[in-house]
């Protein structure tokens, strides 16, 4: 019998004023009673709508009807046919734009929780599987070299590593991860889930060869003149934007990319952290996508008392998950929308000492379809704040474009690769995520990064014969 | 993988330490530098990479005791490892057509000018070279910079050694004189670059600074290096270090330099007991 509720089991989440005070995951995870239940709603439909909403297609009503009928593990692999980081996607993906929004549930009511069972289905196999008996297939003599460690390299080199490729993932920074480490913050996304995804990896065979700047250490010609037979390039889409305007070199203005990258990768939250971060009191926060989210929630559990959102367009324009914009404003985060930065003002001993906005108006839609921001004249203020994050968006890092021959890119420095193989201007070479598409979501990245492991596959088979 | 061969004390605040880091060593130049953590839990922090061997696939550093990371590192003894130690990052110095150059090193910053003296040396150009330090005790590389030098000039701020003075009056008494550069490369502390360079805007001679900003990642991801040169933003990480001296805006460097300074304090007295603690 299905259930009929008209609404999702609620996620069990901490106290917003207990949460915005610790950095542990907000978002506690259906019990085994919640999820069967929530489970019993999924109609089964013939025509799958909901699944035309996933970019890697993961066959929902089949995994749903496991974990109705409490065989969670078979759930996994139903789900881990088509996804290789159930765990991630299933916190971080923007369902309601997705797979939920195409659920028939949501028309009358909401739709089926499919984020939510997902992840159930991710952490129940996760606490009770083991990766070290990761069987590892037998090797093809094959090798496949990735460079990146974000969603789409580790997607990339799992898949091949399941077909016998010998893999070695390289990555620049200390850790793996990308994006899932040094970005999305602990209380979103907690960083033993990524390691627990790269330990899978590596029990399959992949080697993860830190500190390795491509470009810089290793070329991507010397690659392959290493015996790497195809490159796949997965290196996101790092390299921040600023905005131009006075005073944004004073001390106390970071880019998200820093401050998130002090907070996560370095973890400068903890006592005792080798790594500073400014002890700020009033937060501007620039820009209103899910880096910007992550910024201010960040610093309102750093201690600020007052963090403030500044975005140019309307609450409806917001880019971030209305789960993240709705928890935000739970914990106290204020939004001042339709509001743009003028000029970053100096305080004491050069910090900044306040930000001068306008307001906007909406105007004509622009090429995006969205409508145009236009400053309303005469309506300067200043915020008074002694610390502002620019979270305006990234673009993809110049560096392996700049040393590899032949690499084509997109003037904005997006390189070129076919949508169904990723297939780039260089033979053997692919690419795909962010460092393709400008900065998108974990679920493309990853669906590129199979797409790309399957061209992969067949380039270095038909080469072989 | 990075373990320490040789550590060597070369001055009391001062140590030099070879690194067996062959990838690093095979494509290093000079001007470039590496990242480094001691230990799991350790800061990244940048040097630049004094000296390399392709063969033996070492790196050498050179740093200065200021704070936390660089007294934990100076605890770590031969034959110890380091957690992490990435590079060659950065655009190597440019040093293809120089016939003339002075080069100008303060403290430590003699370190990291001292490469690029040897390059210009080994690759047949006059090298007239400046270093200064605040005392006798502190002075490093002599020996070095003689061999790659056609002329040395030693200054102390006390008159303790060599001749008494600031880099820039050296320099000042060699153009005077009626030598002439192609290029003077002035590297040490952020005010000895930025009073090097305006004595030699007055004669309008071109000179090349390497700028030494806060980092993190040192692969142009999180901008916390970023500079004003020539009115634009630049990422010191990936677009230098080394950048025009007459176009970079120091006194904005020297605040943003400041911009831990509690932090570091607090740290480097933490670090500091910890290492006392284990002595006893
Ligand atoms: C703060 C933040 C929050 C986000 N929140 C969400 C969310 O809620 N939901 C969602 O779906 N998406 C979210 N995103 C977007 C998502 O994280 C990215 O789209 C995704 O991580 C892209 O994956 P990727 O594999 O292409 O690249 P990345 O995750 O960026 O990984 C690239 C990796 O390559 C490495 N690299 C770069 N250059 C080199 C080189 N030269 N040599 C070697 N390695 C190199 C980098 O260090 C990095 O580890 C968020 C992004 C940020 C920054
Ligand atoms: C490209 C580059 C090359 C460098 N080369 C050398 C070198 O060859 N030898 C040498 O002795 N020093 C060099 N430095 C400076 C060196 O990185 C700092 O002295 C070191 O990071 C101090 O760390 P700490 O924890 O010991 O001191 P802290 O107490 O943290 O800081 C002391 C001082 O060092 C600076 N500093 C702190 N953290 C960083 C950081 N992450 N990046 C840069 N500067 C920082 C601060 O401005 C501060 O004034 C270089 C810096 C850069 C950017
Ligand atoms: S991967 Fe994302 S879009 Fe696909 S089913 Fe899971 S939550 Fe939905
Ligand atoms: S559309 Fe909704 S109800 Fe139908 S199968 Fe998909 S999840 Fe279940
Ligand atoms: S150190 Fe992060 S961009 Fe230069």
């Amino acid at each position: 019998m299905a259930n009929m509720s008209l609404k999702k089991n609620e996620m069990p989440t901490q106290a917003p004023d207990i949460r915005n005070h610790n950095f542990l995951e907000v978002a506690l995870g259906y019990t085994e009673a919640q999820a069967l239940d929530e489970a019993a709603r999924c109609l089964n439909c013939k025509n799958m709508p909901c699944v035309a909403g996933c970019p890697v297609q993961i066959h929902i009503p089949a995994f749903i009807q496991k974990v109705a009928a409490g065989e969670f593990e078979e759930a996994y692999q139903i789900i881990s046919e088509a996804s290789s980081l159930p765990a991630v996607c299933g916190r971080v993906c923007p369902q309601e734009s997705q797979c939920e929004e195409k659920c028939v549930r949501g028309v009358k009511g909401e739709p089926v929780g499919i984020g939510r069972l997902e992840r159930f289905v991710a952490d129940w196999h996760n606490e009770h599987s083991d990766p070290s008996c990761v069987k590892r297939p037998a090797p093809n003599g094959y090798r496949a070299a990735v460079i990146g460690s974000g969603p789409s390299g580790l997607t990339c080199a799992g898949d091949l590593a399941k077909k016998g490729y010998d893999v070695t993932v390289f990555e620049a920074l200390h850790l793996s991860g990308g994006v899932l480490v040094y970005g999305i913050p602990e209380f979103r996304l907690p960083k033993a889930i990524v390691q627990k995804e790269v330990d899978t990896l590596k029990a399959l065979g992949v080697k993860v060869e830190t500190n390795m700047v491509i470009g810089k250490v290793l070329s991507v010609d010397e690659l392959f003149e290493m015996g790497f037979e195809s490159v796949f390039i997965g290196s996101g889409a790092g390299l921040p934007r600023f905005m131009n305007i006075p005073g944004e070199n004073l001390k106390g203005v970071y880019s998200a990319n820093e401050f998130l990258t002090r907070v996560n990768l370095m973890k400068a939250y903890r006592d005792g952290s080798a790594t500073p971060i400014q002890d700020a009191k009033k937060v501007a926060v620039v820009g209103g996508g899910n880096v910007a989210m992550d910024a201010a929630r960040c610093a309102k559990r750093l201690g600020a008392e007052e963090v403030t959102i500044v975005y140019r367009r309307s609450e409806e324009e917001l880019p971030a998950r209305k789960e993240e914009v709705e928890h935000a404003k739970e914990e106290g985060v204020l939004f001042r929308l339709l509001t743009n930065p003028v000029e970053i003002l100096s305080g004491e001993n050069g910090f900044v000492g306040g930000i001068t906005c306008v307001e906007m108006t909406l105007g004509e839609p622009d090429e995006s379809g969205r409508r145009r921001p236009v400053v309303k004249e005469g309506s300067e203020f200043t915020i008074d704040v002694d610390c502002v994050i620019m979270a305006i968006g990234t673009s993809p890092n110049p560096l392996i474009k700049s040393t590899t021959q032949g690499l084509e890119t997109q003037r904005w420095g997006g390189i070129i690769a076919d949508e169904e193989t990723g297939l780039t201007s260089r033979e053997g070479v692919y690419a795909g995520g962010d460092a393709v598409t400008g900065a998108a979501t974990v679920i493309l990245a990853m669906g590129a990064g199979k797409a790309a492991a399957k061209a992969m596959d067949e380039y270095m088979q038909s080469k072989a014969k | 993988m990075y373990q320490i061969l040789k550590k060597q004390a070369l001055n009391p605040t001062v140590t030099l330490m070879e690194i067996e880091a062959p990838l690093v060593a095979k494509k290093a130049e000079p001007g470039q530098f590496i990242i480094l953590r001691v230990d799991e839990n350790g800061e990244r922090i940048p040097l630049t990479v004094a000296d390399f061997d392709r063969e033996k696939g070492t790196v050498t550093i050179i740093f200065q005791i200021v704070g936390a990371t660089t007294e934990a590192l100076n605890h770590l003894q031969e034959g110890d490892r380091l957690s992490d130690f990435v590079g060659p990052l950065g655009v190597a110095s440019h040093t293809e057509g120089l016939k003339k150059v002075a080069v100008v090193g303060g403290g430590v910053g003699c370190a990291i000018a001292y490469p690029i003296a040897k390059k210009l040396h080994r690759q047949g150009a006059t090298v007239h070279s400046i270093i200064g330090f605040r005392s006798r005790d502190l002075v490093i590389l002599e020996n070095e910079f003689a061999q790659a030098s056609d002329k040395l000039r030693i200054m102390t701020d006390d008159g303790s050694y060599g001749a008494k003075g600031l880099v820039t009056s050296a320099l000042k008494e060699l153009i005077e004189s009626g030598e002439t550069y192609d290029e003077v490369i002035a590297i040490g502390p952020l005010v000895m670059m930025k009073f090097v360079a305006a004595l030699t805007r007055e004669y309008g001679l071109k000179t090349v600074v390497s700028m030494n900003p806060i980092m993190i990642d040192g692969t142009g991801m999180c901008g916390g290096c970023r500079l004003t040169v020539g009115g634009k933003t630049k990422f010191a990480c990936v677009d230098g270090p080394d950048f025009d001296g007459h176009e970079v805006d120091f006194d904005e460097a020297m605040e943003r330099a400041s911009m831990y300074k509690a932090f570091e304090r607090r740290r480097h007295e933490e670090t500091c007991e910890l290492f006392k603690k284990e002595v006893r």
